[in-house]
């Protein structure tokens, strides 16, 4: 029904735009395989993500989503298989570097750091990127005010972006729920990712402020950000991706356009919980 | 009661927010006024005028000057534990390594022979601290919290009975005739000399604001930011880009120079190091004082690290029934932390209280964790 799009093909459907619209992959997951001890996590998983698409990784729980999101920024290493990014094996790859080359990460029960105000918290996103040693900024040497500078204008501008410039001075943790995902995105936006991956950005949303996000998921993308959106919530999924993964049990079990894997039976069943011999 | 803890509370605060309106030369004023009361705190027709501050027990600018180590060591500790959140049970250590270092290169009594005047070790007594505590941080920084404290804690001793038991290092014989700063009054004498502790207070007190200035710069910049993103999540501060063992390393460092140098200039004043001088007491102390003033603030660590020192040293010399209350020193001590502990925990001065959060409050929100 679908065909598997390692090594960035993509589906039968989108092939055939691949004339007109040559699709550059930017992330393969290559056959990842994860073993916890004896449980299978993660089974033989590949997709590939196109840049500027906006794709959604789904299932119900304990499938694996969160888990394939922590192979990717690094946290855990495939036991098998590999990702690449824009060609580069990241596979074993130090976090800090994964996050330089370009993929940024906000978690799914919301990680800032607390005791600092919402423009710092995005300013060390920021500092990924910049150079000053201890010993410039002890010194307070030019390079030091530069980035100190570019730093603080990028983080007010993603502040603004995502909407809570107003709370730029006030501690992370004293930011409303709501505030705080946002600040997250911001946070990660700073980084410069041309891969932002969303962990569940929905959960604990009301359906205003979730149509809100989707807003902004759109926007990002409009600034040229591919966005990897893991979430649970079906409706978030179906109005924003362009291409969706569903992974039962740690293994893929369909991929498409949200409207044509809404209608897969596997993945009806999947989430009906309806016994299948599929997966 | 809880009216009056309000009310001081609110006081602070006002005084908290006046200080961060006021305009610049307001506090550089202030700043400069403070600066010049501790220049002429060790003279007595000064402190005369101080009422019970002065200690009665010993000569005021002996205890000043130890406070002033204690200042030191405690804005050090802060970049370790209260910056960057790595629990350093041994950073009394680096003071030994200073103080050793110097001893080693300087005293007649080295087996080096080398005979330094004080002013050539010092550099190679922090490039050592530094040295060590990279050293001691390369393989115990990929430990966490207990862990760290635990390793530290080895760290220390293991200074301590190396000076106690090697020949190298004297242990309780210890090395005598350790040279004194440099520089002389215009009529020949020696600016630091063994009658006054004053020049040596003046001389910490100095190299302390250089310190302060140093730090601060440090703490407002990107290298301060990776610190504290450390400190409130190792882990998410690493996905955002941060590389979290290089930035504690440098914390380490760091901590470990300013420790060397406090180290390094005790030896110059004392004349004379050997083994009893570097208990395991010394750093719980600090860390204490770290703690007591408000870990992760500046303020905080030098107001700990003065008042912990101060009221040891206050103790000294009073008698309360006929006890001597400097016997009762540490009870004292640890009656005050437990207090501490129950009614103020963040410590006296706590961390990171901003402007912005102030003029931000008419809008604070209850909502959140």
């Amino acid at each position: 029904m679908v065909s598997d799009t390692a090594r960035g093909v993509g589906h039968p459907q989108a092939a055939e735009a691949a004339a007109a619209d040559p699709r550059e992959p930017l992330l393969e997951v290559d056959h990842v395989t994860l073993r916890f001890g004896g449980v299978v996590a993660l089974d033989e998983v590949s997709f590939t993500i196109h840049k500027g698409e906006i794709l959604g990784l789904i299932g119900p729980n304990g499938a694996g989503k969160t888990t394939c999101f922590n192979a990717i920024t690094g946290i855990y290493r495939p036991t098998q298989g590999e990702i690449r990014f824009r060609g580069v094996r990241i596979t074993g790859k130090k976090r800090h570097h994964i996050t330089r080359m370009g993929i940024a990460r906000t978690f799914q029960n919301i990680r800032l750091f607390p005791e600092m105000t919402a423009l710092e918290n995005v300013q060390v996103g920021a500092d990924a990127h910049h150079k000053t040693s201890v010993l410039s900024a002890m010194l307070r040497l030019p390079r030091h005010w530069r980035e100190e500078r570019e730093g603080r204008e990028k983080a007010e501008r993603l502040l603004e972006f995502v909407g809570i410039r107003d709370r730029m001075h006030d501690m992370a943790r004293n930011l409303s729920y709501g505030e705080q995902r946002r600040l997250e995105i911001a946070r990660a936006l700073a980084t410069d990712p041309q891969l932002l991956c969303l962990d569940e950005p929905a959960a604990g949303f009301t359906p205003a402020e979730k149509e809100e996000l989707l807003q902004l998921i759109r926007r990002i993308r409009d600034l040229g950000v591919t966005v990897l959106l893991v979430e649970h919530d079906m409706k978030l999924v179906m109005g924003v991706t362009d291409r969706v993964v569903v992974l039962e049990f740690g293994k893929k079990i369909a991929e498409g356009p949200p409207a044509e894997v809404r209608q897969d039976p596997r993945v009806i069943a999947a989430y009906l919980g309806v016994p299948d011999d599929a997966a | 009661m809880t009216a009056l803890v309000a009310r001081i509370r609110a006081g602070r605060e006002a005084i908290g927010v006046r200080w961060r309106q006021a305009p610049r030369w307001t506090r550089w004023t202030v700043i400069a006024a403070i600066i010049a009361f501790f220049y002429a705190l060790p003279n007595k027709e000064f402190y005369q005028y101080l009422g019970p501050i002065p200690t009665t027990g010993s000569n005021f600018g002996q205890v000043l000057f130890t406070i002033s180590i204690y200042v030191l060591l405690a804005v050090g500790l802060n970049i370790v534990v209260g910056y960057a959140g790595l629990l350093d049970l041994g950073y009394f250590g680096f003071f030994a390594v200073g103080a050793y270092t110097v001893a080693v290169l300087t005293s007649p009594a080295s087996d080096l022979k080398t005979q330094w005047p004080w002013l050539m070790a010092l550099p190679v007594a922090l490039v050592v601290a530094m040295i060590s505590g990279v050293l001691l941080g390369m393989p115990t920084l990929r430990l966490r919290g207990d862990y760290l404290a635990i390793v530290t804690l080895g760290f220390a001793e293991m200074i301590r009975l190396a000076a106690t038991s090697s020949e190298f290092l004297k242990g309780q014989r210890g090395f005598n005739q350790i040279p004194h700063p440099p520089g002389r009054y215009a009529d020949g004498r020696p600016v630091f000399g063994v009658l006054d502790p004053r020049p040596y207070y003046w001389l910490v007190l100095t190299l302390i604001i250089l310190v302060l200035i140093a730090v601060r710069n440090l703490s407002n910049s990107r290298v301060g930011r990776a610190w504290v993103a450390i400190r409130e999540d190792e882990d998410a501060a690493q996905l955002m880009g941060v590389p979290t063992f290089k930035f504690k390393l440098w914390a380490f460092a760091a901590g470990a120079v300013i420790g060397g140098l406090a180290g390094a200039l005790f030896a110059g004043k004392q004349n004379f190091v050997n083994s009893q001088n570097f208990e395991l007491l010394n750093s719980i102390i600090i860390l204490a004082a770290v703690i007591f003033g408000g870990s992760g603030n500046l303020v905080g660590a030098i107001v700990g690290g003065g008042l912990v020192a101060y009221l040891i040293e206050r103790f000294r010399g009073v008698e309360l029934f006929g006890w001597e209350l400097y016997e009762f020193r540490f009870m004292f001590f640890g009656a005050v932390l437990i207090i501490m502990m129950i009614f103020r925990p963040q410590g006296l001065i706590p961390n990171r209280r901003r402007a912005a959060e102030f003029a931000d409050r008419r809008r604070e929100v209850t909502v959140g964790q």
